[in-house]
């Protein structure tokens, strides 16, 4: 047996023993995903569980290196785990922007004593993170952003406003883009800090979303303080930081562009039914999902396609830059359709009957994919000028 | 498979399009357009495709191709896309050569893919009978007589017609048209009695022609494959035939959107160039993501034939369909974007919107790879 199949033995025993009965079926919406942090969210006390199981082996973040926590898997490794998980259904144990978003930026530019004091606790969930980058009068024009860091020796003091910060109200600590110096273009003088919460300094303001949750805070910060220790990279060179992170941060939000276990085709046929050709009886609306699905297997073809290039060692080619556009695009369709060819059960909003309204609350949820992470806009403008070589207007 | 070119296959790829940048290019497509070639392409050229093992290459070996798979073929039918390249190869090498490997008896193999493989011989496929694809309407009927049989009916877009030696006449000898029992294929010389070849003239300035069949008389030997059932060699044929063709629409879209991102970078309104402003930035650019997609699922589909995949008619007429749609947007987009050049004969961008429609149609459009997509679907 080779040691990779001895690997996938050994992990399916593991799993089997250890995964709970409830973590192998399906998270029921955004609420029932387990973020970790201090005062953690539950909805059931095994999501604790299976996420402290998973920790003790590095396995909530299988790819990272052990000596910051994690499980020092290879990547085929990592893949075996994936697909043993996929088997018995088992939910990943920890989800959150530690593990997407800083994690990768922390390997790449942190320092060792920032890797050995941040990692660990992210891979442990101990510590949630969120995002301060947008602010009122920066949005796609990030480079443009205010808040102002002042240097008072060994530490910082910030003060300025973010805004969509995405779960600040049940954060512990904040990478947030600072401005530490304006006298250059905007794209210099910004630098990439790492501070604590839990201050006098800090405080968040949920914002209510359309689809009636409240996942973002407009974040406010009064003399807040953020220990020199934990300025990543250089002083003033935050925005390179900045744009290694986006692109973890799109490559995680193109993934809501693969195709979802049941077609939007057979959820239609359900609904609406038949003609006896066996087609689905409103044709206009099966043109429709056979474009949507003929794009969807195509984008799918993509993203296995990019990953067997750099797996051969040609690079990531010029097509990972239409990830985060088409797979929110196409994300923001499948929801659209959902809403089609579910009808009136697709605009329930609340009862049990409407599943709380899980339908209209993802199709409401889905319009925000093409605008976090860089708008779609933002997207072609960048595909334009790197990759087309279009000049600038 | 991983969806990624071997050495072996981007060797091809780069000399194939050295070879066809060089020799069988749009001036020589319009050369020949304008002194009305009755054959539409270079015997000249395509001998020497064949000396290079093109005829046969995805011929195997034992017959005395090649043996490279689709998936070569598929990368010389790309950078026959780019140039438009007329020759015989979609004709007889991706199609007649296909189709004698699913339906074809051992001596008909024996007698005719080395042949092909050699390029001294070219075969051509008559299927269509009406304005669309609609393989099981097919009603060219086939009686039996002694040891012969009679063939009467008419075919439409017969490609290479007047260059062919031999046809795949497809004919009913059973049921009615809409039935897929009761179809065959046949083989019939060119020079056969009560045959008529009718060159035929298409918007792409390629050769194609109509087969009229007036009682003609083939011997039972030239028959392909057990009685009436040839639907499914016909049907794997075609979707292998529709995947060969999605590869050279990738080529055509591939080349019209490189040519017009130039053309964006160099012309000059308003004081600035074209391509500075984002209005047609972002058409290109989405475009671009478009062709992304393409080349993904003709890659995704090449892989399927040789790998004997059993979602083969799916992924087929996924391919298709998604080629269909990205090679009319951007021909439509390269002449938008030309402006008034691009509407003119002397430019080459029209002969590529014009190879496109044809490609587009053979053996199945958009509409009728996205219906059947949705088919395989299960809705
Ligand atoms: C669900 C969600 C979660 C988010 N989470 C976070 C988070 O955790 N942390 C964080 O920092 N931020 C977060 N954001 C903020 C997000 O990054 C910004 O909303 C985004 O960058 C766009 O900025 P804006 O909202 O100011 O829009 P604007 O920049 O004002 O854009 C308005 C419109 O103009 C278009 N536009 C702008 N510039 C151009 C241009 N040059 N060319 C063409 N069109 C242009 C845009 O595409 C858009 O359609 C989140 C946003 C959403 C919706
Ligand atoms: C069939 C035909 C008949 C014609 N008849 C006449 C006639 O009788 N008399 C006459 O004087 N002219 C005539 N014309 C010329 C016609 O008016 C021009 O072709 C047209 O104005 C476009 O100019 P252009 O060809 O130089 O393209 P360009 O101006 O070079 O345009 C190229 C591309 O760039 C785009 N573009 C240009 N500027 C911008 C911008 N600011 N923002 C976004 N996109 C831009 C255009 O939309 C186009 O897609 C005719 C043209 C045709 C095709």
């Amino acid at each position: 047996m080779s040691e990779l199949e001895q690997f996938r033995q050994e992990t399916r025993v593991w799993l089997q023993e250890n995964c709970p009965e409830v973590m192998r079926q399906q998270a029921k919406g955004f609420e029932d995903i387990f973020n970790g942090g201090r005062n953690p969210e539950i909805t059931h006390p095994d999501q604790k569980l299976w996420c402290d199981r998973m920790a003790a082996r590095g396995w909530t973040v299988p790819q990272w290196p052990k000596e910051y926590g994690g499980g020092g898997l290879n990547e085929e490794e990592v893949r075996v785990l994936a697909q043993e998980m996929a088997a018995i259904g088992a939910r990943p144990a920890l989800t959150s922007f530690g593990i997407s978003m800083l994690g990768p930026a922390l390997l790449h530019f942190g320092s060792e004593e920032q890797k050995l004091e941040h990692l660990p606790k992210i891979v442990r969930g101990e510590i949630r993170w969120c995002q301060g980058y947008s602010e009122p009068n920066s949005g796609s024009d990030l480079a443009s952003l205010a808040t102002k860091a002042e240097d008072k020796g060994d530490h910082y003091v910030i003060n300025g406003q973010k805004i969509w910060t995405s779960y600040a109200d049940k954060s512990d600590w904040i990478f947030c883009l600072v401005r530490t110096d304006s006298s250059g273009t905007k794209h210099e003088g910004i630098s990439f800090v790492l501070f604590d919460m839990a201050q006098e300094g800090v405080t968040t303001r949920p914002i209510k979303l359309i689809s009636g949750s409240s996942p973002f805070c407009e974040t406010f910060f009064d003399n807040a303080i953020a220990d020199k220790r934990n300025l990543v990279g250089e002083e003033g060179n935050g925005w390179t930081i900045a744009k290694y992170l986006l692109t973890h941060e799109r490559e995680m939000i193109s993934s809501f562009g693969t195709a979802p276990k049941q077609s939007v085709g057979q959820i239609a046929l359900d609904n609406i039914g038949a003609d006896p050709s066996g087609r689905l009886s409103n044709t206009v609306l099966r043109h429709t999902i056979a474009q949507y699905q003929l794009d969807s297997m195509a984008f799918g073809a993509t993203m296995a396609r990019v990953g067997d290039e750099s797996k051969a060692g040609k690079g990531l080619g010029a097509a990972s830059s239409i990830f985060k556009y088409y797979g929110t695009e196409l994300n923001k369709r499948r929801n659209e359709l959902n809403l089609a060819v579910c009808g009136e059960s697709g605009l329930g909003w609340e009862g049990e009957a409407y599943h709380e309204g899980a339908i209209s609350r993802a199709w409401l949820r889905s319009k925000g994919n093409s605008i976090e992470g860089g708008t779609s806009e933002v997207q072609l403008n960048i595909i334009a000028k790197r990759v087309l070589g279009l000049p600038d207007a | 498979m991983a969806l990624v070119l071997n050495e072996e296959q981007l060797m091809l790829k780069e000399s194939a399009a050295g070879f066809l940048a060089e020799n069988a290019t749009v001036t020589h497509l319009r050369a020949l357009r304008d002194s009305n070639s009755e054959r539409g392409f270079s015997d000249g050229v395509w001998n020497e495709m064949a000396q290079m093992g093109w005829a046969g290459i995805a011929i195997p070996e034992a017959f005395g191709g090649l043996g490279y798979g689709y998936t070569g073929l598929g990368l010389l039918l790309e950078q026959a896309g780019r140039n438009l390249s007329a020759s015989p190869l979609q004709s007889t090498v991706l199609v007649a050569a296909t189709l004698i490997g699913e339906l074809g008896n051992p001596q008909q193999k024996e007698g005719l893919l080395p042949a092909i493989a050699a390029g001294q011989k070219l075969i051509s496929l008559a299927l269509q009978e009406a304005s669309h694809h609609a393989p099981q309407h097919c009603a060219l009927s086939a009686t039996l007589d002694g040891d012969s049989y009679i063939l009467n009916g008419t075919k439409l877009m017969v490609l290479d017609a007047v260059a062919a030696q031999t046809f795949i006449v497809i004919a009913r000898i059973s049921g009615t048209p809409g039935e897929e029992q009761g179809i065959s294929a046949f083989l019939v010389d060119a020079g056969t009695a009560g045959l008529t070849v009718e060159r035929r003239s298409l918007v792409d300035s390629r050769s194609a022609g109509a087969l009229v069949c007036e009682n003609v008389r083939v011997p039972a030997a030239n028959l392909m494959g057990a009685s009436g059932s040839a639907w499914a060699g016909l049907n794997r044929a075609l979707d292998i035939a529709n995947i060969g063709l999605a590869s050279e629409l990738l080529g055509v879209s591939i080349e019209v959107f490189e040519r017009t991102i130039a053309y964006l970078q160099e012309r000059k309104q308003f004081g600035r160039v074209i391509g500075s402003f984002q209005g047609l930035q972002h058409r290109a650019a989405e475009l671009f993501a478009e062709l992304e997609l393409a080349r993904s699922i003709v890659l995704k589909a090449l892989h399927a034939i040789d790998d004997d995949d059993p979602a083969l008619p799916l992924i087929a007429s996924a391919a298709k369909a998604k080629l269909c749609e990205v090679a009319q947007r951007a021909t439509n987009e390269a002449i938008q974007m030309h402006g008034g050049i691009g509407m003119t004969d002397e430019y080459e961008i029209g002969f590529f919107i014009k190879r496109a429609r044809v490609i587009q149609h053979t053996f199945g459009d958009y509409n009728y790879h996205l219906d059947r997509f949705a088919r395989f679907s299960g809705f």
